[in-house]
């Protein structure tokens, strides 16, 4: 940066616009567009990773995916969890309004709601298998109350298994979508609801009518993100059961087929049908907001 | 009838708020108290059964020394200094250029950064592997580093943000006085965005110290582990041993509950202005 300042404001300007922006712009061509590019280039190939020379299929790669039932299930695995946003989404927005009003204690519950978000995603893996286990805290729980009817194995049941699963991952996420909430609701200024209030508004018609449309851009976001969150879901099952017993998400998937089976072809063909799926919902969800204005 | 109604609503309102915090925290608290259990005690006791002896830190001791967590939480820290350092610096540079300058191909360089965010990173890891061993950085903490600071455009965009409050007045009046852009940034722009670097520390930290997928995929090796790594090998071998691997969790839990009780205030305002924009 040597005498930097004996150049003139334009020259500078140059310098500095091309100092500053060489690094991030280098990071993101290696690291988010270069393996774009790289994985078209894999999905043709049957590459396993390690060898010299690549030998190019075609869309043998695709026709596999698509023609396998195996291949294709663990989309059904993602419904489940994106289904579990809606109802993770609602808890938050419940416990956002409510807390947005006069509550004793009201950090307090905020504090709590909010803290399992901070948690390392492997510790809640634990925690959870710890939860669900046959003489573990749920099944303790039901029998304390009297549900003892009730107990099941929670994660060695193939129908209960996701279900639990995506549980685990409600109560992961909860907090932060609760916590996005209470600040969109919390910038909207209290003279609206006194407004309201003068004009005899209960409750329901503040939240329906000041709050809702407030924070529907943001829910809008959410709900973008909840199809990207439900197809990347990976640690919450890949500790908790290793994606056995019909719970393995894609990319559990992924992983194992390009990783442990060294069919790197196949796992970017999944990946490039991924990301096509993701594109698609984020291209249909523009257009149908657009509409709606 | 109206205060019977109200108050109806209000036992409703604590009822859920409490059976709320209830669920948040039962599945933590019963960990807690298993981690002070002895073995036995643990094998013949329920989850809900309190710990006979409330200082009973053998399993810490135990958890600490075999699962060499003491490694983790050195090669974190590290990642975490290394990438927040790295994130800071170049995203609040890229958001001086981009929010003080008007240049050909700024909307270019803007787009460019927001089409990356809709590609999902689960996506392109298969490919992302590929490169970083291509560059001969697998089992480094390079790799993990060059991708936290590589994927982040969330640190840009809350330093833009917050870019805008800072009057350009401040910049033109150091400019009377001959300072040079490289001084406007480093002496006074970086300084008035510490608020917002707080929030990008924050974000930014938690994720990383939470991370699990990155560590380990590309630093297998175990002199690399880091605390989620750490405590994921206690899968296996502790299968029967739930005490240990309870101690194990309450470990990678406790510098968060720290960091969370000290720093509340701002962990709220970081995630609220890291996640909507």
């Amino acid at each position: 940066m040597e005498r930097v300042s004996n150049l003139s404001y334009k020259n500078q300007r140059i310098l500095i616009i091309f100092l500053f922006s060489l690094v991030p712009v280098v990071l993101l061509l290696t690291f988010s567009y270069l393996p774009v590019i790289k994985m078209f280039q894999y999905s043709f190939t049957s590459w396993d990773g390690f060898s010299k020379n690549m030998e190019y299929v075609g869309f043998d790669n695709y026709k596999t995916i698509f023609t396998r039932p195996e291949y294709f299930a663990v989309f059904k695995v993602s419904l489940y969890y994106f289904f579990a946003t809606f109802v993770q989404m609602g808890l938050a927005l419940y416990f956002a309004t409510i807390l947005s009003f006069n509550v004793r204690l009201k950090n307090w519950f905020k504090g709590i709601l909010f803290f399992p978000t901070l948690l390392n995603g492997v510790a809640i893996g634990f925690i959870f298998l710890f939860f669900f286990k046959p003489e573990g805290t749920l099944n303790t729980l039901l029998e304390l109350a009297g549900l003892g009817a009730w107990q099941q194995k929670w994660l060695l049941n193939p129908h209960l298994i996701n279900i639990s699963l995506a549980f685990a991952s409600v109560w992961r996420y909860m907090g932060m979508n609760f916590i996005i909430f209470l600040g969109a609701i919390s910038s909207i200024g209290s003279d609206i609801y006194e407004a309201s209030e003068i004009d005899g508004a209960n409750r329901w018609h503040q939240f329906r009518h000041i709050i809702l449309p407030s924070i529907k851009r943001i829910l809008q976001l959410n709900l973008i993100l909840a199809v990207s969150g439900a197809i990347g879901v990976f640690e919450i099952p890949y500790v908790m059961t290793g994606g056995s017993n019909g719970s393995s998400t894609f990319v559990i998937q992924t992983v194992d087929v390009a990783f442990k089976y060294s069919k790197l072809g196949l796992a970017s063909a999944m990946a490039v049908v991924l990301l096509g799926i993701v594109i698609l919902v984020t291209i249909l969800q523009r257009v149908l907001i657009k509409e709606e204005k | 009838m109206h205060t019977l109604k109200y108050s109806a609503a209000s036992f409703f309102k604590y009822l859920t708020l409490v059976f709320g915090a209830l669920a948040a925290l039962i599945p933590i608290i019963v960990v807690f108290f298993a981690s002070l259990k002895t073995n036995t005690e643990y094998a013949n006791t329920g989850p809900l059964t309190l710990p006979e002896n409330w200082l009973n830190f053998s399993n810490y001791t135990k958890a600490f020394v075999d699962g060499n967590m003491l490694l983790g939480f050195m090669n974190t820290i590290i990642i975490v200094l290394i990438s927040i350092a790295g994130a800071t610096l170049t995203g609040s540079m890229m958001a001086y250029i981009l929010a003080r300058f008007k240049f050909k191909g700024s909307k270019l360089l803007m787009s460019a950064f927001l089409l990356a965010t809709l590609i999902p990173g689960v996506t392109t890891q298969v490919a992302t592997f590929q490169i970083i061993n291509s560059l001969d950085l697998f089992n480094t903490r390079w790799a993990p580093i060059l991708m936290y600071l590589g994927t982040d455009i969330i640190a840009v965009y809350i330093f833009m943000q917050f870019l805008d409050s800072i009057s350009e007045s401040l910049d033109e009046s150091a400019m009377l006085d001959g300072a040079s852009y490289w001084t406007i940034y480093w002496r006074i722009i970086l300084p008035l965005l510490s608020p917002a670097i707080v929030t990008v520390i924050i974000v930014k930290g938690v994720n990383i110290y939470n991370d699990f997928y990155t560590p380990f995929l590309y630093m297998p090796k175990s002199s690399l582990q880091v605390v989620s790594t750490a405590l994921f090998k206690f899968k296996g071998p502790y299968g029967s041993q739930w005490e240990v691997i309870c101690a194990a969790i309450m470990i990678a839990i406790i510098p968060t509950l720290i960091a969370f009780i000290a720093l509340q205030k701002y962990i709220y305002n970081g995630f609220a202005q890291g996640s909507v924009k």
